[in-house]
């Protein structure tokens, strides 16, 4: 019971880093195909806008996620952590890259200064969701075993279906960026911009939708028992209220109704991560570990929640305020007059 | 004595890789978060000030800094995140064997982290869009945070020092007490050295950039407030420090006595200890008088513990010894110039003040990774103190060299932009409102 409100809250921060976080480095990709520093900048410049107040309270969640695996779940923590080390590592790597270039963007005093780092800050920002989607699908695939370093370092994360939930971590971050800066452009009444995002939304949704089409083949072949989940119970609910979710998003976009949008494109990504884990249960690594097994003792989980509880009190308010500030424009951000 | 409850790394060729790593990486780490500790009460104090006397110039020097405040915080934020993964990376044993026993605190630091990300935003975006008093009054859960992070992490270390909140059965950890391991008994001393430290390093690194600047010409009023508020903040700490330093000291002395002889080099067990200052000078009778607050004294020596237990002491007592001396030169700077603002209301005049000063900011951050090498490989060979050995900690995954090496090229790389980009922050043109 405590192990699964555990793993719960732990999966409320997968579900908003996935969402927060894969939306700015969804940004990142958009910002790799902006097009030439001229064509591209009004969208760059946007991006840079919606991205600069939140991005490092978004980036907090996969903080939390870690905390929180690595408190209630320690011994799975160490054997993913092991074992997933290499696409983790890089992951890790590519976050240093991406929140220093970012940073620093605007300090760059040349066009080519600010070219090296936009090209950096956008490589990384594709690199970094695949790389942590790949060790989410070689969970899924049942690639970590227990142990220190006791899976595969290679095999475990470079087979169909970890490669596949990569992708789909890139594209659906691409399509979650498109809608928010979409709505985003439409708040500072841009609408060149709005029709370019909408554009990019359509596309991206699209591509996102077809490979979560083709992921359910993918997963038939590749890990049986998980494809069993999704396509019964609560997993076969998620399934269904995912594409119900993306396929209003769809329709919202075509009518540039943005703001709505945001919410069902979150709702379609919210509804994969819950379907993943339904169709895992009650299995934390599988085929072995469950929850309950991995879990921490009764103690150290009731602290944690209730630190958690405390803090989320805290936070959701002042988030929320944040959030508000941003969207209204009161926090844009304004270049310095260059020197 | 416990194994990990992975099984253990079996061999791990790269134990001192993955130890230099990590050091590497705290190294980075740790002086940047003094700036998220201190920064944010430097900044509001000058905007209190610009508040109270409506001088634009204060305004002005306080947007300057909290510009600087957000780069420094965003790399502080990601060599972090570094620090997180490491912990998985480099010692999953370790963190599955105890990760549970303290976690509570990197729990409670999630949400620190939380509200200083959200706040110094609204804070750093908000100047000129929220009205003055609650733009100043966002800064301080941003210095709270600060604070609260700053708690929550030496919570950690306090207890990998100083083991507390659970017990091993059977090589198993069982009945662990979260709430026993977080409020551990070397949290205190750490924490509140540490915390300082923040401000020795933030200050002086922010007045040696304005005693630069003294020193090429640049005198004029906003030079001079820069220069006097941040050593302000650094020179009435640094006396304290010295205070705090010896109840670190004597904190160790009573609970890891063979980390107390590594730090003076004791071989061998002594009564009424003699501290050597350096160069073969020995000052009778004084380390136990600083250890023990009594010349005679016992204190233990290396010996009393077998080879393998014993830490590494040459870069122990070498640490110790420049964190002592800078920690006591950075005192008397401080008490130099609280002297003369004090009685003649003016900065020393003399060259060599100013030559002390542009020392002073690199020489803070020597001592502050210098105390960190004490406590850290002071305590080796154990990782959890006299319970978990390093080495049984460590990942048996390989490849530990390639990611040594790649990650110092982009800390390399990152140290370089930031340096380029402040530099540039620094010589923007300087807008005082009309
Ligand atoms: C600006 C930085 C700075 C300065 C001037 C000093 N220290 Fe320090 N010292 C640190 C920064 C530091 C630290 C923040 O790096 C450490 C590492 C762990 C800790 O609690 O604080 C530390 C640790 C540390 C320890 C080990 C504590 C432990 O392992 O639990 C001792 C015994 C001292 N210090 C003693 C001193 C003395 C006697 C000083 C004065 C002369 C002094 N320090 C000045
Ligand atoms: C949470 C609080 C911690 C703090 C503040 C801290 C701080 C530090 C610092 C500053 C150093 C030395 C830096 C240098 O040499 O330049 C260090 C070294 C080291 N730390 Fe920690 N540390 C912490 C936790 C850990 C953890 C979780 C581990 C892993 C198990 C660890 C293992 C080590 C090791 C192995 C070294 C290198 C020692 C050597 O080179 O002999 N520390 N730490
Ligand atoms: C002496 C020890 C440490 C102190 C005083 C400290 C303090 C801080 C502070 C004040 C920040 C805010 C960011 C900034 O100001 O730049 C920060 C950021 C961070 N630290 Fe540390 N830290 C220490 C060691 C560690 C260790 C051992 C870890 C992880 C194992 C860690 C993980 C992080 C992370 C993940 C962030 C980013 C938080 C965010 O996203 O806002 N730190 N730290």
């Amino acid at each position: 019971m405590l192990a699964d409100l555990a793993m719960a809250v732990t999966l409320v921060g997968v579900t908003a880093y996935v969402v927060l976080g894969g939306a700015d480095f969804g940004a990142g990709f958009w910002d790799l195909t902006a097009g030439g520093a001229k064509r591209g900048a009004p969208v760059r410049a946007m991006i840079k806008r919606a991205m600069a107040p939140v991005w490092e309270a978004n980036h907090v969640w996969l903080i939390f996620v870690l905390v929180m695996l690595w408190t209630a779940f320690p011994e799975a923590f160490g054997a993913l952590t092991s074992t997933l080390a290499i696409p983790l590592f890089l992951a890790a790597l590519g976050i240093v890259l991406r929140g220093g270039a970012f940073a620093l963007k605007g300090e760059a005093g040349t066009i080519a200064e600010a070219r090296a780092l936009g090209a950096t800050f956008a490589l990384s920002s594709v690199l970094v969701p695949f790389f942590l989607g790949t060790s989410a699908g070689a969970i899924a695939a049942g690639e970590v075993p227990l142990g220190n370093a006791a899976g595969d370092a290679w095999g475990s994360w470079t087979g169909t279906l970890p490669i596949f939930v990569g992708l789909l971590a890139v594209v659906t971050g691409a399509h979650l960026a498109a809608v928010f800066l979409g709505a985003d452009s439409q708040r500072a009444g841009q609408p060149e911009l709005v029709h370019a995002f909408r554009r990019r939304a359509l596309g991206s949704g699209v591509v996102a939708g077809a490979l979560a089409i083709a992921g359910l083949v993918v997963v038939n072949s590749e890990a049986p028992d998980l494809y069993d989940g999704l396509t019964s119970g609560a997993g076969l609910a998620c399934v269904i209220g995912s594409a119900a979710a993306g396929l209003a998003t769809l329709a919202l976009e075509w009518r540039e109704r943005f703001e709505v949008a945001r919410y069902s494109a979150a709702a379609a990504v919210a509804a994969i991560v819950a379907g993943w884990a339904f169709a895992q249960e009650p299995y934390l690594l599988p085929p072995d570990v469950t929850v309950q097994e991995a879990a921490a003792s009764d103690a150290v989980l009731t602290a944690l929640l209730i630190a958690a509880g405390l803090g989320m009190a805290l936070l959701v308010p002042a988030l929320v305020w944040l959030f508000r500030l941003a969207l209204s424009g009161r926090l844009a951000y304004e270049e310095e007059p260059r020197p | 004595m416990i194994d990990g409850a992975l099984g253990g790394p079996g061999t791990q060729e790269y134990l001192l890789e993955a130890r230099e790593m990590q050091a590497m990486s705290f190294a980075v780490h740790i002086p940047l978060v003094c700036f998220g500790i201190a920064f944010p009460a430097m900044v509001v104090f000058l905007e209190g000030l610009w508040l109270r006397t409506g001088d634009p110039l204060y305004k002005a020097l306080a947007k300057r800094w909290s510009k600087a405040m957000l780069i420094l915080f965003a790399i502080g934020v990601v060599t972090g995140t570094i620090l997180s993964f490491e912990m998985g990376l480099l010692w999953p044993e370790f963190m599955a064997t105890f990760g549970d026993v303290f976690g509570l605190a990197f729990g409670i630091e999630g949400f620190s982290f939380f509200m200083e990300a959200i706040f110094i935003a609204i804070y750093v975006y908000g100047w000129d869009r929220l009205p003055p008093r609650v733009h100043i009054a966002v800064g301080f859960p941003v210095i709270l945070a600060g604070f609260a992070g700053s708690l929550n992490v030496i919570a950690v270390n306090g207890w990998m020092n100083q083991p507390t909140g659970f017990s091993i059965r059977n090589g198993e950890v069982v009945d662990v007490e979260p709430i026993t391991a977080l409020f551990n008994s070397n949290l205190w001393h750490e924490l509140t050295h540490m915390y300082l430290a923040g401000f020795m390093v933030a200050g002086f690194m922010v007045a040696s950039v304005y005693g630069y600047a003294w020193l090429r010409g640049r005198r004029d009023r906003r030079h001079l407030t820069g220069l006097v508020v941040a050593l302000s903040f650094a020179a009435l700490v640094a006396p304290v420090q010295l205070l705090v330093g010896d109840w670190s000291a004597r904190t160790v002395a009573e609970r890891q006595p063979i980390k107390l002889a590594a730090l003076e080099g004791l071989k061998e067990t002594e009564k009424g200890a003699p501290f050597e200052v350096g160069g073969g000078i020995e000052i009778p009778k004084a380390l136990s008088l600083l250890a023990f607050h009594d010349p005679d004294a016992t204190v233990r020596g290396l010996d009393t513990v077998p080879e393998e237990d014993q830490p590494p002491t040459g870069i122990v007592k070498l640490s110790f010894r420049a964190m002592v001396a800078i920690g006591t030169g950075l005192a008397a700077l401080g008490v130099w110039f609280v002297w003369m603002w004090w009685r003649r209301g003016r900065l020393p005049r003399t060259l060599w003040f100013h030559r002390a000063l542009v020392a002073a900011g690199p020489l803070s951050v020597v001592a502050l990774i210098a105390g960190w090498v004490t406590t850290e490989v002071g305590r080796q060979p154990w990782v959890v103190y006299e319970v978990m050995r390093t080495e049984d900690a460590v990942t048996g995954a390989s490849g530990i060299p390639v990611g040594f090496a790649a990650l110092g090229l982009v800390y390399v790389a990152l140290a370089a932009i930031a340096y380029v980009m402040l530099r540039r922050l620094a010589r923007k043109p300087f807008e005082v409102e009309a």
